[in-house]
């Protein structure tokens, strides 16, 4: 049998005598949207941190189609195909638009030249950003920042892509749009890995769910399923069962 | 006092100072790194330039390129075995570390090299000059530090603002960890950085030793010119550099016209002047 695209293995993460990501494993396939739910410091963002590399986890470990990239600094793992956003956007303030996403493509993607170029714009063009493409990006406003975020992941050429609240703070409108992108990047083949607290953004793209609480593991399956079960609701909606 | 020979003196001397500076900002600017042994680098330099003049017989000017590149991997090596180890986290380690790099540097030399003052000869260039007219008078080799120090602007803001080395540069400087999640690989673009700095440095160094009879303990005066330079012209650009330097030159050589005793103080004063008045520099991009 193939390796998974992505396998997350037994990972555990402690913070002194805190554990925020308590035995975690899933894997993930490549045309996949996993949308990951929990309450606030159920661990969702370490998980992501584990997986990108910004953290190391006490004991478990990453693999990327089979290869263990645990002990890999983040721009290897970046090279690698592991595309991340953050929930607080974080543009280089002082490069443009255009130069955050062609750093990405550069150095991320590692194409040169021209196809970093046609790859840069094919993201501005993808997330609407094209226009603002000479702005620095310190000036854009809240939407802007979060459509820069998810450009750049894109344009590091990702297998597969880590979304952590990118649709959060958002008005309704503006997150259909950010749904309408997660479908095209599905369709694209990427695997996408998304943090959400806007539930009906999430199930309207995710073909599997997983739920964190404390750490663990709750939940993981068909959205529906998992959304209708009586732990997530307690959990998570704080809905008594 | 002839304001107008003053003034320009000041200046071609401030090339100088813009060349001690220049190497400094691109450190601190990508790394957010002050680089305490700065001024034993450039001590280093000279001597290293006056060893080769003395064993190959080349011409002074001759010797800077091959300066240059020695430095340039030297300034590699150390960015990447000592520099990056305090990388990252507290701002004391890089201080102390470098600080102590600065007592090694001189230590050695005054060792290997005595406490002697040395300097490079330059040979008739040394007196050669350029009438202005008016009985003005320009002397060649400041004239060439002054054209030197233009042209090290000119190609480090190339560098910084037309190269992708340059953009990965201005990523890393502004968010280390995503430049590095983006798939920079910021310990080696660390390393290109001070190899950068360190090529400004040996340019400096040669012509310190040109320019002035040095000892092994000038370091520190040299890291304070470069620091005041840096602080007056402001950060974000290296014209603001240069300008700074040209600035510090000209406030020196004011200062040594009123009294032979005044020249360094009157240079602190403008430093301590900008400090107060404008912080962020005379020639800051303001955000």
């Amino acid at each position: 049998m193939p390796s998974p695209l992505v396998e997350v293995r037994n990972v555990t993460k402690r913070y002194g005598a805190l554990t925020v990501t308590r035995d975690v494993s899933f894997s993930l396939e490549a045309g996949e949207v996993l949308g990951i739910l929990g309450p606030n410091g159920a661990g969702k963002t370490t998980l992501f941190n584990v997986i990108s590399g910004d953290v190391a986890p006490e004991s478990g470990h990453v693999l990327l189609s089979g290869v263990d990239v645990t002990k890999l600094r983040p721009h290897e793992r970046c090279r690698r195909g592991i595309g991340r956003s953050y929930q607080i956007a974080r543009p280089f303030g002082g490069l443009t638009v255009f130069e955050n996403v062609l750093v990405a493509a550069l150095f991320g993607a590692q194409s040169a030249g021209a196809d970093a170029n046609a790859r840069a714009v094919d993201v501005l063009d993808l997330t609407g950003l094209r226009s603002k493409a000479n702005r620095l990006a310190g000036g854009l406003t809240l939407l802007d920042r979060k459509r820069l975020e998810f450009a750049r992941a894109m344009a590091t050429d990702p297998k597969v892509l880590l979304l952590d609240e990118i649709a959060g703070g958002l008005t309704e409108h503006e997150a259909a749009e950010v749904v309408a992108v997660v479908r095209s990047i599905k369709e694209r083949g990427i695997a996408v890995v998304w943090i959400e607290h806007v539930v009906h953004a999430l199930v309207a793209v995710a073909t599997r769910m997983l739920v964190l609480a404390a750490g663990a593991k709750l939940a993981e399956g068909d959205p529906k399923d998992v959304l209708a079960s009586a732990d997530v609701r307690r959990v998570y909606m704080g809905i008594e069962a | 006092m002839n304001w107008l020979d003053t003034v320009i003196q000041g200046t071609l001397l401030g090339g100088l100072y813009a060349l001690f500076a220049m190497g400094l900002a691109v450190i601190y600017g990508v790394m957010k790194q002050i680089n305490i042994a700065h001024g034993d680098f450039i001590v280093l330099a000279a001597y290293l330039a006056l060893g080769i003049v003395a064993a190959t017989g080349l011409h002074p000017f001759l010797v800077i390129p091959l300066a240059i590149v020695v430095f340039g991997f030297f300034g590699y090596a150390v960015q990447r075995t000592i520099l990056n180890r305090t990388i990252g986290g507290d701002i004391l380690p890089p201080l102390v570390v470098t600080y102590g790099l600065s007592i090694v540097i001189e230590n050695a030399l005054q060792q290997t090299q005595s406490a002697d003052p040395r300097s490079i000869k330059l040979g008739a260039l040394e007196t050669a000059s350029v009438p202005l007219g008016g009985g003005l008078a320009v002397g060649v080799f400041p004239l060439v530090m002054l054209v030197t120090a233009i042209v090290v602007a000119i190609v480090l803001e190339i560098v910084f603002n037309r190269t992708r080395l340059g953009m990965a540069f201005r990523a890393v400087s502004d968010d280390r960890e995503i430049a590095s999640i983006m798939g920079v690989r910021d310990k080696r673009l660390f390393g290109y950085a001070t190899a950068i700095s360190f090529a400004v440095i040996a340019i400096a160094g040669v012509f310190m030793g040109i320019k002035f009879t040095f000892t092994p303990s000038l370091g520190p005066n040299f890291l304070l010119y470069a620091f005041e330079a840096v602080v007056i012209g402001g950060m974000g650009s290296f014209w603001g550099t240069l300008a700074g330097g040209i600035v510090l030159g000209i406030a020196q050589a004011i200062g040594f016209a009123l009294n032979p005793g005044w020249g360094i103080l009157a240079g602190h004063l403008v430093f301590l002047a900008v400090l107060l008045v404008r912080p962020t520099g005379i020639f800051a991009r303001t955000a």
